[in-house]
């Protein structure tokens, strides 16, 4: 890790916050148990000497009902908030990013009362480690305050009226140096609270696998719908398309036998339909081979398709290519129609003068970016464009990221992993 | 005239091969892979070779290869490339050794046999025969661009007629307009889109294209 003076001169500010951060952790849950226990003596205390043992006991159940079911969704959002305010903080101060843990969708998205969410979410590991940093925390972090403790000594001792000798240089030099370590190990300090944090608020193996298990399981059946439909798709095309001409153009043939040789100009007239007939059969195969696999794509690869689609835009667009081999033929297909639907929506929607389009691939990801110097502000909650691109690239872990500030410009960013294969050099 | 062809689907070839004869060319030779074609062409030195894009051995632009590579062998050799769909990428590959002699078509075009056996005539002659097709992507991809835009609804089809590489005659037969008419639209055309004025129709129609390409 390579430490800039920013980082340096941020990384006391950052500790403050923090800093501040554990402690409203530790003021949250210690209230929710200050609540539970001193309620309930409280009540109990009250009811002392009112009634028999046993109708104490039902009452002190009832107080511990009440005051959980009010207060618990609350306390329990609450820091799930707090929880991943720190889990962004660390990815943003610290550098450790941490991917949320949760199975238990947030309260807002989840079906059913807040009730049996809370109860939901009692029974979730991640909750119970979200409690354990809200403890962690408060003694984690005071570390993080050196980096300002130490100068604040180092000034402190400095103002300190001079008496005689009580300044001996010997531990000046020291006290200086240890400011100064403390000052440049900032960074170091966050970048080790921030890797503390994500021992507890990072998924465990099992919490990652059932995610996996989750986002595979979506994924596989959407990707079941989608084939599924698009075969509908292709069933009526042909239907409506390629196969009516030839039963059309059979039917023309048939009237041109009863006519030949009686009717010379009729039967012409019947020639050509049959002609015509043929021909919008075959743009109607074309255009349908085109959207199932472009020919360009199958003869060629990615790169070449890529650039065959940046000749056909009525944009200029630049391509450019560093890919050594080509990627598996359903990731090439994936990522080919959706570097044309994002091109599409350039020229639809941008109102750009000129687009261009990378292709590269490293550290085992697939990456293809489309760009335009359009007026930018593309919303991905506009449209299914976007989301049908998503749905694409899921299947094979693929991602989008879009960047389109207001004034542009508009960067499409996808990536999908997986390997190269090297390319064949032995077809010619 | 002398053709040699180079289809892999028996139907085709076999229909081609009658097509061409029908019409008084003679079809000296018909291979169905890429390889065989080169070596057709350097025995038989026809004067003109017919070239699917799909061939074996690997099924996929073995074609394109196979005619650059015949050019190569034999320079100047013209070559008429069909397929079944067509890829301005294709078409900017044809063109970029220069030189005239070349040909991309649909392979519908073989239904209307007067017009295609006409193309096979052009390209053999040194001619170019760009398929409607990747005219109109051509043109479509330049809309925006000033200097298109200017020209009148006419032009705009003598323009696209020209990108095929039709001559000025055969032009204003299928406009049904005097030959003059032409050559005074495609004048006007190479003012508006600033090009040299050449009386040589390849050379005229390698301009057009190359400014429709940039």
């Amino acid at each position: 890790m390579r430490v800039l003076p920013r980082e340096i001169l941020r990384a006391p500010a950052r500790g403050v916050g923090l800093f501040g951060l554990a402690v409203a952790g530790l003021a949250l849950v210690g209230s929710v148990v200050a609540l539970l226990v001193y309620g309930d003596i409280f009540l109990l205390g009250n009811l002392r000497g009112a009634g028999n043992g046993l109708a104490r006991g039902i009452l002190a159940v009832a107080a511990v009902v009440i005051v959980v079911s009010l207060g618990l969704p609350r306390a329990l959002t609450a820091m799930r908030r707090l929880a991943n305010l720190t889990r962004r903080l660390s990815r943003e101060w610290c550098g450790v990013p941490i991917p949320e843990p949760y199975l238990l969708p947030a309260i807002e998205d989840s079906e059913g009362g807040s009730w049996s969410w809370s109860v939901r979410a009692l029974g979730q590991a991640a909750t119970w480690r979200d409690v354990g940093w809200m403890f962690l925390a408060p003694i984690a972090s005071p570390f993080l305050l050196l980096p300002l403790a130490a100068p604040a000594c180092l000034g402190w001792f400095l103002s300190l009226p001079a008496a005689q000798d009580s300044k001996p240089p010997a531990l000046l030099a020291a006290l200086c140096a240890a400011t100064g370590a403390a000052l440049y190990g900032g960074p170091w300090l966050l970048r080790g609270y921030g890797m503390l944090a994500r021992s507890l608020l990072g998924p465990t193996v099992q919490a990652e696998l059932s995610r996996r298990v989750r986002h595979l399981t979506e994924t596989r059946s959407e990707s079941i719908d989608s084939s599924a439909a698009e075969l509908r798709r292709i069933e009526r095309d042909l239907h409506d398309g390629a196969q009516a001409r030839l039963v059309s153009l059979g039917m023309t043939l048939g009237a041109l036998e009863q006519v030949l040789g009686r009717d010379e100009d009729e039967a012409r007239a019947l020639l050509a339909e049959a002609q015509g007939s043929s021909v919008k059969a075959l743009a109607e195969l074309r255009d349908l081979v085109r959207g199932i696999h472009p020919p360009v794509l199958a003869d060629r690869g990615l790169v070449d398709a890529v650039y065959a689609l940046a000749l056909d835009s009525p944009l200029p667009v630049e391509v450019s290519n560093r890919l050594a081999g080509r990627p598996p033929a359903p990731v090439e297909s994936a990522v080919y129609f959706a570097v044309s639907e994002l091109l599409a929506n350039v020229t639809k929607h941008a109102g750009a003068t000129r687009a261009w389009v990378e292709v590269d691939h490293g550290q085992g990801v697939l990456h293809a970016r489309v760009g335009d110097d359009g007026h930018g502000g593309a919303d991905p909650a506009l449209g299914t464009g976007l989301s049908g691109i998503e749905r694409r690239l899921a299947p094979f872990d693929g991602a989008l990221a879009l960047s389109s500030p207001a004034g542009g410009p508009t960067v499409m960013d996808l990536e999908v992993p997986c390997e190269l294969l090297l390319p064949k050099t032995s077809s010619s | 005239m002398r053709v040699v062809i180079a289809e892999d689907l028996f139907l085709l070839r076999d229909g081609l091969t009658r097509l061409l004869e029908a019409h008084g060319l003679e079809v000296v030779r018909a291979v169905d892979n890429g390889p065989d074609l080169v070596a057709s062409v350097i025995a038989y030195k026809p004067d003109v070779a017919l070239v699917d894009v799909r061939l074996p051995p690997t099924f996929t632009d073995e074609g394109i290869k196979a005619a650059l590579e015949a050019r190569k062998e034999v320079p100047g050799l013209p070559v008429l490339v069909l397929s079944q769909y067509v890829e301005q990428l294709y078409a900017r590959e044809l063109l970029a050794g220069g030189g005239g002699g070349i040909g991309y078509l649909l392979k519908d075009r073989v239904f209307d046999g007067g017009q295609f056996v006409d193309a096979v005539c052009r390209v053999a002659g040194g001619g170019t025969a760009m398929d409607p097709e990747v005219i109109a992507r051509l043109l479509a991809r330049n809309e925006g661009a000033g200097s298109l835009a200017t020209l009148s609804p006419r032009e705009r089809e003598v323009l696209s007629l020209m990108a095929e590489g039709r001559s000025n005659a055969a032009i204003a037969q299928r406009l049904v307009i005097s030959e003059r008419a032409v050559a005074k639209h495609s004048a006007s055309i190479f003012i508006r889109l600033d090009l040299q004025p050449s009386d040589d129709d390849n050379r005229r129609v390698l301009a057009v294209l190359a400014y429709l390409g940039r």
